[in-house]
């Protein structure tokens, strides 16, 4: 099985292209591949607490691990304490990482 | 390495450009010896729609005399050997038959687009 | 850590978006890390490297152009070549050279080159990885 990684740029407020992006991840799951969403720039608006993103929501529930970026967190006043339960807060380098290992990322 | 070109974003510029700069940038690289495919999603599945007609833009004196024919070339890459899938949901939503599809273009449900993802080494998101 | 070769393809141009800026932010984290990394700048991202790119004050703020320190991204490009000689890991920046002349920005910085997507092609055949941030 393969490894992806999701990072997801926009958000679901202005682009219904987010849904889409995230069922991608959510079918990859299913199909057996570890799957990472990356959220960056206004892609972590959904992730402040008391957000409204469902699609957001059922990723999580399906067991996709889910990072937003620090900085873009910070860029938004997001504060670590506002971030939803499950999120986990992470630097860009996680994408570099991921790059230079074996999985395939998709920048969305 | 197998690369899948997933095409989301439509008609962006390809006035200015008369081509969609990905479906150019591909079959320049298919030139290249690539081995790819393209899936068109979201808005871009309109390019795989017939009768698409861009001509008459003129601002003054200068008229565009090649303005771009997206649903050509779509088939021109699939003509090089490129597959060319186009999501069926996509098309629903967008209330485009499959009787208004070039013949080139195959479609694909997503429920299967996690196959179709594994079946490529690379997937370049445009 | 294994120093990989990782290519990345931009299309942004610059000023217009906050994708061009996380570019940068993954270049230079490549970079930092020890990786070899390769540019393919296309569409847009061609005026990246466009060298007549020229700071500006900000009457709004009250700043002179020194105290504005506007960011140009050519000067980010000549950091990060600066940044990728110290850590022996070459960063390659390639314009489509098309995208550059219809765009009239061919004077680009030292060390950018020019090419096309035959390139872009090859330099992710000889990368471990290869990330595309298309524009919208």
């Amino acid at each position: 099985m393969a490894k992806y990684l999701l990072i997801e740029s926009r958000d679901p407020y202005e682009s219904g292209a987010v849904r889409e992006h995230l069922e991608w991840g959510m079918q990859l799951r299913r199909a057996g591949n570890e799957v990472l969403v990356f959220l960056l720039q206004n892609g972590v608006l959904p992730a402040r607490t008391g957000a409204s993103s469902e699609e957001l929501q059922e990723v999580l529930r399906g067991g996709i691990e889910v990072f937003a970026d620090e900085f873009s967190l910070r860029e938004r006043g997001i504060s670590l304490a506002e971030v939803g339960k499950g999120i986990k807060v992470a630097p860009i380098d996680l994408v570099v990482e991921r790059l230079a290992s074996d999985w395939k990322v998709l920048f969305c | 390495m197998k690369t899948l070109q997933i095409v989301e974003s439509a008609y962006r510029a390809t006035l200015e450009e008369q081509d969609d700069t990905i479906l150019w940038m591909t079959h320049a690289m298919r030139g290249a010896g690539a081995e790819l495919g393209v899936l068109l999603c979201g808005n871009a599945v309109s390019y795989a729609v017939r009768g698409q007609e861009a001509s008459g833009i003129q601002f003054g004196e200068w008229q565009q005399t090649q303005p771009p024919n997206i649903a050509n070339d779509v088939a021109a890459l699939a003509a090089k050997g490129v597959e060319i899938y186009v999501v069926e949901e996509d098309l629903e939503r967008r209330g485009i038959p499959s009787t208004r599809l070039i013949e080139a273009v195959k479609p694909v449900a997503r429920r299967n687009l996690a196959g179709l993802f594994d079946q490529y080494a690379r997937l370049w998101h445009w | 850590m294994t120093q990989r070769t990782l290519t990345f393809a931009l299309m942004d141009a610059p000023f217009e978006s906050a994708r061009t800026a996380t570019a940068f932010r993954l270049i230079q984290a490549a970079i930092e890390r020890g990786h070899k990394v390769n540019v393919f700048a296309y569409e847009g991202a061609v005026g990246l490297s466009f060298a007549r790119q020229a700071a500006h004050p900000n009457a709004v703020h009250g700043r002179d152009a020194t105290q504005e320190n506007h960011p140009l991204p050519r000067v980010w490009i000549e950091e990060l070549m600066r940044l990728a000689q110290k850590k022996d890991a070459p960063l390659t920046w390639i314009n489509c050279g098309l995208c550059v002349d219809e765009r009239g920005v061919n004077e680009a910085i030292a060390g950018v080159a020019r090419g096309s997507p035959a390139d872009f092609w090859r330099m992710a055949q000889e990368s471990h990885n290869t990330l595309v941030i298309g524009t919208r």
